[in-house]
């Protein structure tokens, strides 16, 4: 039973992020899902502060807070300072969880988070977790219950807001000539983000939960060149990931998350050589077996 | 304070050393990284060189620094292939490569790691060092290890500064004067491995990035020179070193390597608010002084515009009269003549009229000249119909200087009338030039 817990977490946690994930990487913004995954850090810190609990909605509030303070801040170095971007998002993400690490140490009593735990989370800890109503009925792992309303929640925006996010993803000043806010997608994408990745959290830890949000959909994107089949074919992947990594982390008796991270870049290795569009070695094998057909043929 | 200051506590001695070295090799390094937009792959190395950690580690069963750098320094080598690869030859973009090479690496460093702490092995205790940082624990081996690698960062940053400052800036044409650019890049990044894999004992995974760029980002709003900023991104280094030891020494529950980065990250806004030209209060008094500059010289050529319609040129003019000469903001024309009166080239007849006192009327002269001048020019010599030349005219006379001025008048023949038959005014009007 514990086993299909921890996959059903890996599961919701993958497909969130990787439906997420691919508008991230449509966007040429990785590496801000990468940011706010790291920023999001202080956030929850002063959630847990201020409000002496691990509610959940005081914690999604502090983190959507820091996820779109996180954008902000990036913005302002690129567009105000004029500081290249790399730089941008380097000095606000490390400058950010700095601050949640040294929160961390200075509350170390009152905040029941620590270090490894934000790095790469604890998802066999995820049974232990249990929901009981007051009557005394079991329902379940909390966290499967939290990640599943958030997945509906993301479900949701990108089923209602396919078209503005599609078209602000690939043409946004079209977007902006058919009065189409480009800033308000952008800035509903990276709360969304910065919700996901803080229910994540727990879970799979700041880092790892990058892997979710970037590997699957760049698999997904070797393989597809339709938006559509693009998520269908990232939260495939996501859940495949979940199920092997598991039972990678059982033979190697490790880190769950770190096993997860391992088996999507397994994926990811597999697409680059073998995708039947652009696959290295399809193309390479291609080029022996079969002989390009000339253009008409010349007279001799 | 004065405890720490001394340093007479051996170990406060070696933890300050530690932190000071680390900050500034990884300073210095971090600018030839800053510069060629690296900033991102500095920070996947950081973490790619966890599984070269855990694995040397594995095959030696010893924890001595030097192994363990030995493997760090492959592990962050290959993520620099694989992103290279990625990036290169597949159709994902250069972020998603990096995002992906990162997560996969440090989730493959997780996973041994785990194993190892789960096998028991009494030896191990420690390695995850690299993932927090550990300057507060530095010991004497550390300390040799790290002035060494230290050195070797500062030997071959001298010795190849040229070429390193070249690549960094234009490869193309560092190539084209036969440098062997590939190796040298190569050199290069082999220095940035060395340097994340020491300085992320200080600091840990994640901060290693603001160790790398963040003194450099701060140094480069300070100067154009790569001389003086690879000094000013050390100096950052050191002090953030210093204060950050000084701060967890003083308050033994703070971290060491986010108070580094918290001081790093302090300097860079103070550098990005206040430096002169490229900080952003510089650049924002410019902006104003220069719309300033346009709003006074519009309201000047309004006043010169109804003087030559009515053949006066410094009679009195109602506020009224200027509104109807060009549509003026209400409150930048307030401004603006308040602002000229006190520079004495208006003086300020009774409320709501006002004339142009001599110099203003020198000056109002100058501005309509240059318009005109450069409508001339636009017509004469660019081809431009008459009825176009307007707008470009208004944008341009406010930044031509005298030189430009002196050129066109030159280019020109010191022409009497635009292209709208209007009279060039110049200085003198007395003495028109020879017809």
């Amino acid at each position: 039973m514990n086993a299909f817990w921890i996959i059903l977490t890996g599961a919701l946690v993958a497909t969130s992020c990787g439906l997420l994930g691919t508008f991230l990487i449509l966007r040429k913004m990785a590496m801000v899902g990468d940011a706010i995954s790291h920023a999001v850090l202080p956030g929850i810190v002063i959630a847990y502060l201020l409000s002496e609990s691990r509610d959940v909605l005081p914690m999604l509030i502090g983190a959507a807070a820091l996820g779109v303070l996180t954008t902000f801040m990036i913005e302002f170095l690129y567009q105000k300072a004029r500081l290249q971007i790399d730089a941008s998002i380097g000095i606000t993400f490390t400058w950010l969880f700095a601050i949640g690490i040294i929160l961390i140490s200075l509350y170390a009593g009152q905040v029941d988070l620590d270090q490894d735990c934000v790095l790469y989370g604890e998802i066999a800890y995820v049974p232990l977790d249990l929901w009981i109503t007051e009557s005394g009925r079991l329902l379940g792992p909390r966290p499967v219950w939290i990640l599943s309303g958030v997945l509906a929640l993301i479900l949701l925006i990108i089923i209602l807001g396919y078209r503005g996010l599609k078209i602000t993803t690939f043409d946004p000043e079209y977007a902006a000539a058919v009065g189409i806010s480009t800033v308000f997608w952008h800035y509903l994408l990276m709360s969304a983000v910065s919700v996901t990745t803080v229910v994540a959290f727990e879970s799979v830890g700041a880092i790892l939960v990058v892997a979710f949000l970037i590997v699957p959909p760049a698999t997904a994107y070797l393989l597809t060149e339709k938006l559509h089949n693009m998520l269908l074919l990232t939260v495939g992947l996501g859940i495949l990931t979940a199920v092997s990594g598991y039972y990678l982390a059982v033979w190697i008796d490790g880190s769950v998350a770190g096993a997860m991270a391992v088996s999507s870049g397994v994926f990811l290795l597999l697409a680059v050589l073998f995708s039947p569009s652009t696959g290295v070695l399809t193309q390479r094998f291609r080029q022996q077996a079969i002989p390009v057909p000339a253009q008409g043929y010349k007279e001799r | 304070m004065s405890d720490f200051f001394t340093f007479s506590d051996p170990n406060v001695r070696l933890v300050t050393a530690g932190t000071i070295l680390l900050g500034i090799s990884a300073a210095i390094v971090g600018t030839f990284t800053f510069l060629r937009k690296r900033a991102l792959v500095g920070d996947a190395i950081a973490h790619a060189i966890l599984p070269g950690v855990c694995l040397s580690f594995m095959i030696t069963g010893e924890k001595h620094p030097a192994y363990l750098l030995v493997g760090a320094v492959l592990a962050g080598w290959l993520s620099l292939l694989v992103m290279d690869y990625l990036s290169s030859r597949t159709k994902l973009s250069t972020d998603t490569a990096i995002g992906a090479v990162l997560s996969v690496f440090f989730g493959a460093g997780i996973l041994l790691l785990t194993s190892i702490q789960h096998s028991g092995s009494a030896n191990q205790a420690g390695l995850d060092q690299f993932l927090f940082g550990k300057a507060a624990a530095m010991t004497q081996r550390d300390i040799w290890v790290f002035s060494g690698v230290a050195v070797v960062l500062l030997g071959l940053v001298l010795a190849f500064f040229r070429s390193f400052k070249l690549i960094s800036f234009d490869p193309a044409f560092a190539k084209s004067i036969g440098l062997p650019v590939r190796r040298l890049e190569f050199l290069l990044s082999t220095i940035t491995v060395l340097a994340v894999a020491t300085g992320i004992q200080a600091v840990g995974v994640v901060l290693m990035a603001a160790l790398l760029i963040t003194p450099a980002a701060a140094a480069r709003f300070w100067t154009d020179r790569i001389q003086v900023m690879i000094l000013l991104a050390a100096a950052f280094g050191l002090l953030s070193g210093l204060f950050g030891s000084w701060i967890s020494y003083t308050a033994p529950s703070m971290p060491t390597g986010p108070w580094i980065v918290v001081l790093l990250s302090m300097i860079a806004v103070v550098s990005v608010v206040v430096a002169p030209k490229r900080g952003i209060w510089a650049r924002l008094r410019l902006q104003r002084s220069n719309a300033r500059k346009i709003r006074q010289e519009n309201i000047l050529k309004a006043f010169y515009g109804i003087g030559e319609a009515a053949d006066a040129p410094v009679a009195t003019v109602a506020v009224d009269m200027l509104r109807q000469q060009r549509p003026f903001e209400d409150i930048a024309l307030q401004l603006g003549l308040r602002e000229l009166v006190k520079k004495g080239l208006l003086h300020k007849h009774k409320p709501g009229s006002y004339a142009l006192t001599p110099t203003g009327l020198q000056e109002s002269r100058r501005v309509v000249r240059l318009h005109r001048l450069w409508e001339l020019y636009l017509t004469e010599r660019m081809n431009y119909a008459a009825d176009h030349v307007h707008n470009t005219a208004e944008a341009i006379e406010h930044v031509i200087t005298p030189e430009v001025e002196a050129a066109l008048l030159r280019e020109l023949d010191h022409p009497i009338l635009d292209p709208h038959d209007a009279v060039i005014p110049y200085q003198n009007p007395s003495k028109p030039s020879a017809s």
